[in-house]
């Protein structure tokens, strides 16, 4: 009874944040002032000199992206053509399609990221939980070189694996997310070189996101360590091992709460790190979208990196509903 | 307020965060009153030139030269074989004059080119080399007799009149020049960048500019959310509910991707340094008004504020006096985090190309997004783009390292 009403609340909040943030995506380039449309089509006629030919070209353009129609027809096409997955067509890559372009990055990004991220976070955690319960080099010498590391953006950490293993070392491949000399196939040759491609934006990932978990677990478990259930658990003479093991439990809560809202940040910083590597993901196609001014190509990366930080979040919060019975309880009332 | 200040001090934490900020700000103030220049003046023709003092040649060929003794081919062997060259060298020497790898030392440039000019010979058989492999061992060899080699340098003059050219000077191997007789010099210590500017000048420039931005950035967003959850905290009911809601949704919905579209939405012309800052600023309040709104609603039922209401002191100045007090300490460190966040913000941002669009000043994320254009990172032009992230990483660990200071006098329970 309670899961099912902390699961529907959750999902109907994350809804209604999902309309507003497709609203803001839709509203934000178009509150500004100088549309993007008469932008591009200046770009267009750039050197013409017949004013009708102009003119033809302005409206030519008005009415492709349908600015001449009043705010909300507009946005009921825009809903209408997302939901299908159609973005138009990319300016920059013409006459390829953004949805094309976008499922063809979407994947390499969803792939790096998401194994990176969890990885760091759990790497982060044991480190955390270990540095506060065995103290020594671990508090006093891993902890503090990873919380320096976690200071080091997502792209700087990348130019440092890049000059260390790629150019000085030449242990791994410089850029791209496969060989430059291979066409994507279920062949071995090409599985391994995407491996080979995946190593150093991944581990640039997974070093800075450590440190930071590993001190917010680091403080939490110091906390949890010195509860009253601890000591009283130690007098009733219960077995060290499972006293950590509830202690650890209880730390990791706060933890997956603060996997959540800080995932949208780090999905930023990655997608930056990803340029350095010119990884074939979202961040490599925003780069190249801005560098382009392709309108289109902007607006459908925004919006489904919107829509991926706003899955694993709520991902995340049903998880929590599982791991701690409290929420469900908390419903109940 | 003296004694607070002391204990923040004795923190060793917020002491060496501190230092290491003060540095960085005192190098920004006083850097730009030694060094002159233009940070943004385009010294170099060319890109990426190696960090090291630069002497004017033609100076240096007329400066009165100094006869010293060395024996300069071992060092421009040194200088001119490349690893892999002595590589190849050592390969050619194992496989066909019979040496033992032991024999040679690639690290010994001199050593080794010996062993080579006693063994090698171009007409000798070579089985199992083509032709081309060949061939680079004879240019080679033709390198190494040629570094070996102490000519004499001439300089020649062109007679105005005749067009002849007639011998001037001849400057033998052994003389050397003092680098301090020579007037014109220029030390680069970082090099220069990709547009031929003084890299450490202008990191010093975009320092200043980033932290420009960041506490720009961090003074807005901070006032911001300071004031909504203040207002949060305090009134509560629908008002709360409604600030909750906005506050929970722009927590979930990535601020980095709010600013793309609204740095890209305000078009280039618009995009200066403070606009940024402002954008910045205003993408990034909800941590802030999160942890304000729920210390407010820790104090609003206190004694303290309940005696004050039934004084029937104003809302302003219950707000002010009876309940900001006890929440500076978390206001001042959510400003330092805000500001070490707002210069990685406008890193990324510039990283993206959607950073400030100016060519009057640089910040670090400007520096980095020239430098990675321009593929220094392919190169391996570290002194490019290094000095940046090291920057951005002690800005950003000097605050944090000041925010858990602080932390930990505030929240005793943290002390260990």
């Amino acid at each position: 009874m309670g899961y099912k009403k902390y699961y529907t609340n959750k999902i109907i909040w994350y809804l209604i944040t999902l309309v507003i943030a497709v609203v803001l995506n839709f509203i934000l380039p178009r509150l500004m002032p100088g549309d993007p449309v008469s932008a591009i089509a200046a770009r267009a006629v750039d050197g013409m000199t017949d004013s009708t030919a102009i003119q033809a070209v302005y409206e030519d353009y008005a009415e492709k992206f349908g600015v001449n129609l009043p705010m909300s027809t507009q946005f009921l096409i825009f809903i209408k053509n997302a939901l299908r997955g159609d973005f138009g067509v990319s300016f920059s890559q013409y006459p390829r399609t953004v949805g094309n372009i976008i499922a063809s990055s979407v994947w390499w990004t969803v792939c790096l990221q998401l194994p990176a991220i969890l990885l760091g976070w759990i790497l982060g955690n044991v480190l955390g939980a270990v540095s506060a319960y065995k103290k020594g080099i671990f508090d006093k010498g891993v902890l503090p070189v990873f919380l320096f590391m976690s200071n080091v953006p997502a792209f700087g950490m990348a130019t440092v694996l890049l000059y260390v293993f790629s150019l000085k070392l030449g242990l791994a491949p410089s850029s791209g997310g496969y060989g430059f000399d291979l066409i994507p196939s279920a062949s071995i040759t090409f599985f391994r070189s995407v491996l080979a491609h995946y190593q150093l934006p991944f581990w640039s990932v997974v070093l800075i996101t450590v440190g930071g978990q590993a001190i917010g677990m680091r403080s939490m478990s110091i906390y949890e360590l010195n509860a009253d259930y601890v000591k009283y658990s130690r007098f009733m003479g219960i077995k060290d091992r499972k006293i950590v093991g509830y202690v650890f439990r209880n730390a990791m809560l706060p933890q997956i709460t603060g996997l959540a809202m800080s995932i949208g940040t780090m999905i930023g910083g990655a997608l930056v790190a990803e340029i350095i590597f010119s990884y074939p993901g979202l961040g490599t196609t925003l780069l190249a979208a801005v560098k382009g001014r392709d309108y289109p190509l902007i607006s459908a990366c925004t919006l489904i990196i919107t829509i991926m930080v706003l899955l694993a979040n709520l991902f995340v919060e049903l998880i929590y509903g599982v791991i701690d019975p409290r929420i469900k309880a908390a419903q109940q009332d | 307020m003296k004694n607070q200040i002391r204990q923040i001090f004795h923190s060793p934490k917020f002491t060496v965060g501190f230092i290491i900020f003060a540095a960085l700000l005192v190098l920004t103030i006083f850097y730009p009153l030694i060094v002159t220049n233009d940070p943004l003046e385009m010294v170099g023709q060319g890109n990426f030139f190696k960090p090291g003092t630069y002497i004017s040649v033609s100076e240096a060929v007329n400066t009165n030269p100094y006869t010293l003794n060395i024996n300069a081919s071992s060092s421009r062997l040194e200088q001119n074989l490349s690893m892999e060259e002595r590589m190849a060298m050592a390969d050619w020497l194992n496989q066909f004059a019979g040496l033992s790898s032991k024999e040679m030392d690639v690290t010994d440039a001199g050593g080794l080119v010996s062993l080579w000019k006693d063994h090698y010979d171009s007409a000798s058989e070579q089985k199992g080399l083509i032709a081309a492999r060949k061939k680079y061992f004879s240019r080679l060899d033709k390198k190494i007799t040629g570094l070996l080699e102490d000519r004499d340098v001439l300089l020649a003059e062109k007679n105005q009149e005749t067009g002849e050219v007639s011998v001037k000077k001849t400057i033998p191997s052994t003389s050397y020049v003092n680098v301090k007789d020579v007037g014109s010099r220029r030390v680069f210590i970082l090099g220069t960048d990709n547009f031929g500017r003084d890299v450490l000048t202008e990191l010093v420039a975009a320092i200043k500019t980033s932290l420009k931005i960041g506490f720009i950035a961090g003074l807005i967003a901070t006032t911001i959310g300071l004031s909504l959850g203040l207002i949060a905290g305090y009134l509560g009911g629908i008002i709360d509910d409604f600030i909750l809601f906005i506050t929970n949704l722009f927590t979930v919905i990535p601020s980095f991707i709010l600013l793309i579209l609204i740095s890209y939405s305000i078009g280039k012309n618009a995009r200066g340094v403070i606009m940024v800052a402002f954008i910045i600023g205003l993408t990034s309040w909800t941590w802030t008004t999160r942890s304000v709104r729920s210390q407010v609603i820790s104090l609003r039922n206190r004694d303290h504020v309940n005696l004050s209401k039934l004084s029937g002191h104003s809302l302003f100045r219950i707000i002010l006096t009876d309940i900001l007090p006890y929440i500076a300490s978390y206001v001042v460190m959510a400003l330092i985090l805000q500001i070490s966040s707002g210069i990685l913000a406008e890193a990324q941002l510039s990283m993206i190309g959607l950073g400030p669009a100016t060519t009057t000043v640089s910040t670090l994320g400007l520096m980095m997004n020239w430098a990675m254009s321009y593929s220094a990172h392919l190169n391996g032009d570290w002194w490019a783009y290094f000095p940046v992230i090291i920057s951005i990483a002690l800005i950003s660990f000097s605050l944090n390292l000041m925010n858990t200071g602080l932390d930990q006098i505030f929240n005793p329970q943290l002390r260990e």
